[in-house]
């Protein structure tokens, strides 16, 4: 492990703790066709109140509140990562402006989620002796050392190393072995890797907007948070992200993040198809899509008639009409194509061993009439369209799919998992850096 | 279908953004909202009247406003009525508040009026106030005198709360009032009025009480008898006494001192004369027996 992104995310915890005891923390989920912010607001007592007329209760996970939400059409963002650092900092000030706008409150820290860096999973084990009979916090930080971490290639980084499970003599399955007395321990980690340089353009763009990064995740873990309900989370289901720009996977099992990938296409190549095959704008075409695209065509498709405008009209009234079934034509294999990829991508992971096999898709591109059917057949399991659990002060129109990231986000600023870098680690790791430390401070002071 | 324009989508400045998230603290907020204007304000003032020339000439111009209100006929006081008050305690009340009428009723103070009237002996509590039509009025509680009290060479009125009312030259002028004397005296007055109600009986031979060493009282009557009462239990004493005499006739005889100063052992001085004559009479008695 580069030791500094490691410093970095304790960092961050710190940072995130922090905001989260002042009060106010934002979340920015940077997608490719959106940037999304949502400025959460943390009270020590907020109770669960009826909302509206259907008097459902509000579920509270953690104590806040949605406050202040800004979304704005992403620019500069491809495939889930910065390709025009400029364009991204204005869409990001965008919306960040507009979320603090309406909450009346200025932000300085943001958990930031992203889609791209070509995230990849691994995972490790490693094993120790417990030293005093009673396994401490210090044993799971020498437990997580212990682990040989393979190769991951020059210019990546672990952006998350979390302990999926405990195995202690022989017991396995242990999500907390504190205080269990023990010879043997033995962890299960799940590390993910991405891009470095993804990353440390995301960082660097963050911080020209004046924001400090309080948390870094990639975005289908966030969406698999919000979208996937406790017991599909519990026995085992894998999350589908399908952004405008990438695909995101995400599988967990008790409660925990066993893999994640991601498959770089996503909606806008739905669109590219769509504004190739009818000669249109990628407005007209990404418009078209919203409004009649689909995956499934029956007869009454053939009647439906899409008006298209012509590009190349000589006059004001020359019309073209397709038939819906012909949009959907063009769409479908390009959804079936992203599905195939994402099959490939579970048979991969091992998701065909998990007790349960739930699949839900969630995310913009999620939003196709008729994807669920096709998913269906094509993952061969049961698939069902998830939207984000409900936070309170959430407004209607970021409860879609598309904002599954964002909210799964804020479920984990409330709730944040234990990291690797939240253990201590053994002083042969560290020592000598802290020595070294010590000495530039006394050096520097004195 | 209608053609779709692109939408142009606006982003803030980088300029911009700063500024509204420095506008979005609250303490900067605070600042430019509050302390600021205040301190605006505060500066403007303190540079006006910075100003020797400015400030004299805002004095000047208070002053006159004040005066020009002050002198307008709906202020005036033209007159004094008095309620109830002696014609020589109206003077007296003239003379210690220096009023000089006409007076502006703002700057007529009411309360120091009250104060310096009731500084008058006679004057036991006051009240003044500015009625409409230009009057003062003023109302005022006298002091009752209820004893004489012989202060040295001086004799005073003194009211039941032994305070003194006024002065007078000689004891005839108020020939009415009992008379008490000694160190100290004024200051029991109540209980000098109580044993002058016990004596009731022989009210017409009662000269006055004498305090005695500001602790008891004699009581002086004429003939030069004195009934001479303890510090405490003055008043029961007194009714031992004047039961005595109801039943003995006893302020009538030869006595000049009824001692009662201790309670258990009343002590009667007689005259010389009657003692001589007792002598004789005890003699003769027992000289017939012989």
């Amino acid at each position: 492990m580069t030791p500094s992104l490691f410093e970095m995310q304790r960092e961050m915890r710190a940072r995130r703790e922090a905001a989260v005891r002042r009060g106010v923390v934002a979340i920015l989920d940077i997608g490719t066709s959106k940037i999304a912010c949502l400025v959460l607001q943390f009270a020590p007592n907020v109770n669960a109140e009826p909302r509206g007329s259907d008097a459902v209760t509000v579920p509270t996970m953690g104590a806040f509140r949605v406050v202040g939400v800004g979304t704005t059409r992403s620019r500069g963002v491809r495939f889930g990562e910065i390709a025009v650092m400029d364009e991204t900092e204005r869409a990001i000030r965008t919306s960040v402006q507009r979320a603090q706008k309406m909450a009346g409150l200025r932000v300085d820290d943001v958990i930031v989620s992203f889609s791209g860096g070509r995230p990849r999973s691994y995972g490790l084990s490693g094993e120790i002796n417990v030293e005093n009979g009673e396994v401490t916090e210090r044993d799971i930080g020498y437990a997580m050392a212990a682990c040989d971490v393979p190769p991951y290639g020059e210019n990546r980084q672990p952006i998350s190393a979390m302990p999926v499970s405990f195995t202690l003599d022989h017991q396995p399955g242990l999500s907390d072995p504190r205080g269990q007395i023990g010879n043997k321990l033995a962890v299960d980690m799940h590390m993910l890797t991405v891009n470095d340089r993804v990353v440390q353009n995301l960082l660097h763009c963050v911080r020209r907007c004046d924001l400090e990064l309080a948390g870094l995740s990639i975005s289908s873990f966030a969406s698999g948070l919000s979208s996937l309900v406790e017991n599909e989370q519990e026995l085992g289901a894998a999350c589908i992200d399908m952004g405008a720009g990438t695909t995101g996977i995400s599988v967990f099992i008790k409660k925990q993040l066993i893999y994640a990938d991601a498959v770089r296409l996503g909606g806008d190549h739905i669109t590219n198809d769509i504004r190739q095959g009818l000669q249109v704008d990628s407005t007209v075409a990404e418009r078209i899509k919203t409004l009649h695209g689909g995956v499934v065509a029956t007869g009454v498709d053939d009647r439906e008639m899409i008006e298209v405008p012509n590009p190349m009209a000589q006059w004001e009234d020359e019309r073209r009409h397709i038939s819906r079934s012909e949009l959907i034509g063009v769409m479908r294999p390009r959804v079936e194509e992203i599905l195939e990829e994402v099959r490939e991508r579970l048979d991969a992971s091992g998701f065909e061993y998990l007790p349960s096999q739930q699949i839900v898709l969630t995310g913009g591109s999620s939003q196709i009439q008729g994807i669920d059917e096709l998913a269906t057949r094509i993952l061969g399991r049961r698939c069902r369209i998830g939207k984000p659990i409900r936070v309170m002060g959430l407004p209607q129109a970021a409860t879609g799919p598309g904002f599954a990231a964002a909210v799964g986000l804020a479920l984990y600023a409330s709730h944040p998992q234990d990291e690797c870098w939240d253990f201590e680690m053994p002083a042969d790791r560290i020592g000598t850096r802290n020595v070294r430390r010590a000495m530039r401070w006394f050096r520097n002071n004195w | 279908m209608r053609a779709v324009v692109p939408y142009n989508d606006p982003s803030p400045s980088r300029l911009r953004y700063r500024f509204e998230r420095l506008w979005l603290k609250p303490s900067v907020r605070q600042l430019i909202r509050l302390w600021l204007p205040l301190g605006a304000v505060g500066l403007a003032l303190f540079t006006t009247f910075n100003n020797e020339a400015i400030r004299e000439a805002v004095q000047l111009k208070s002053t006159q406003i004040y005066e020009a209100v002050a002198a307008r006929p709906e202020f005036q006081v033209t007159q004094v009525a008095f309620a109830d008050v002696s014609e020589a305690l109206q003077q007296q009340i003239l003379t210690v508040t220096g009023l000089e009428l006409p007076i502006s009723s703002l700057k007529l103070d009411v309360v120091a009026l009250k104060r310096a009237i009731e500084t008058l002996d006679a004057v036991k509590s006051a009240q003044v106030r500015v009625l409409g039509g230009g009057t003062l009025e003023v109302l005022t509680v006298e002091r009752d005198p209820v004893v004489v009290w012989r202060d040295g060479d001086v004799l005073r009125l003194i009211d039941g709360e032994g305070h003194r009312v006024a002065d007078i030259a000689r004891r005839s002028a108020r020939g009415d009032l009992p008379l008490i004397v000694g160190l100290g005296a004024e200051l029991e007055v109540a209980e000098a009025m109580r044993l002058l109600r016990v004596a009731s009986p022989v009210t017409d031979r009662i000269r006055g009480l004498v305090r005695v060493g500001e602790r008891r009282w004699d009581l002086v009557l004429d003939r030069g008898q004195t009934i001479m009462l303890p510090e405490y239990g003055a008043i029961r004493a007194l009714r031992r006494v004047m039961a005595l005499h109801q039943a003995e006739d006893l302020l009538n005889r030869d006595i000049i001192i009824v001692d009662m100063r201790n309670g258990e052992r009343p002590v009667l001085r007689l005259t010389d004369e009657a003692i001589s004559e007792l002598r004789r009479l005890r003699t003769e008695v027992r000289g017939e027996d012989a």
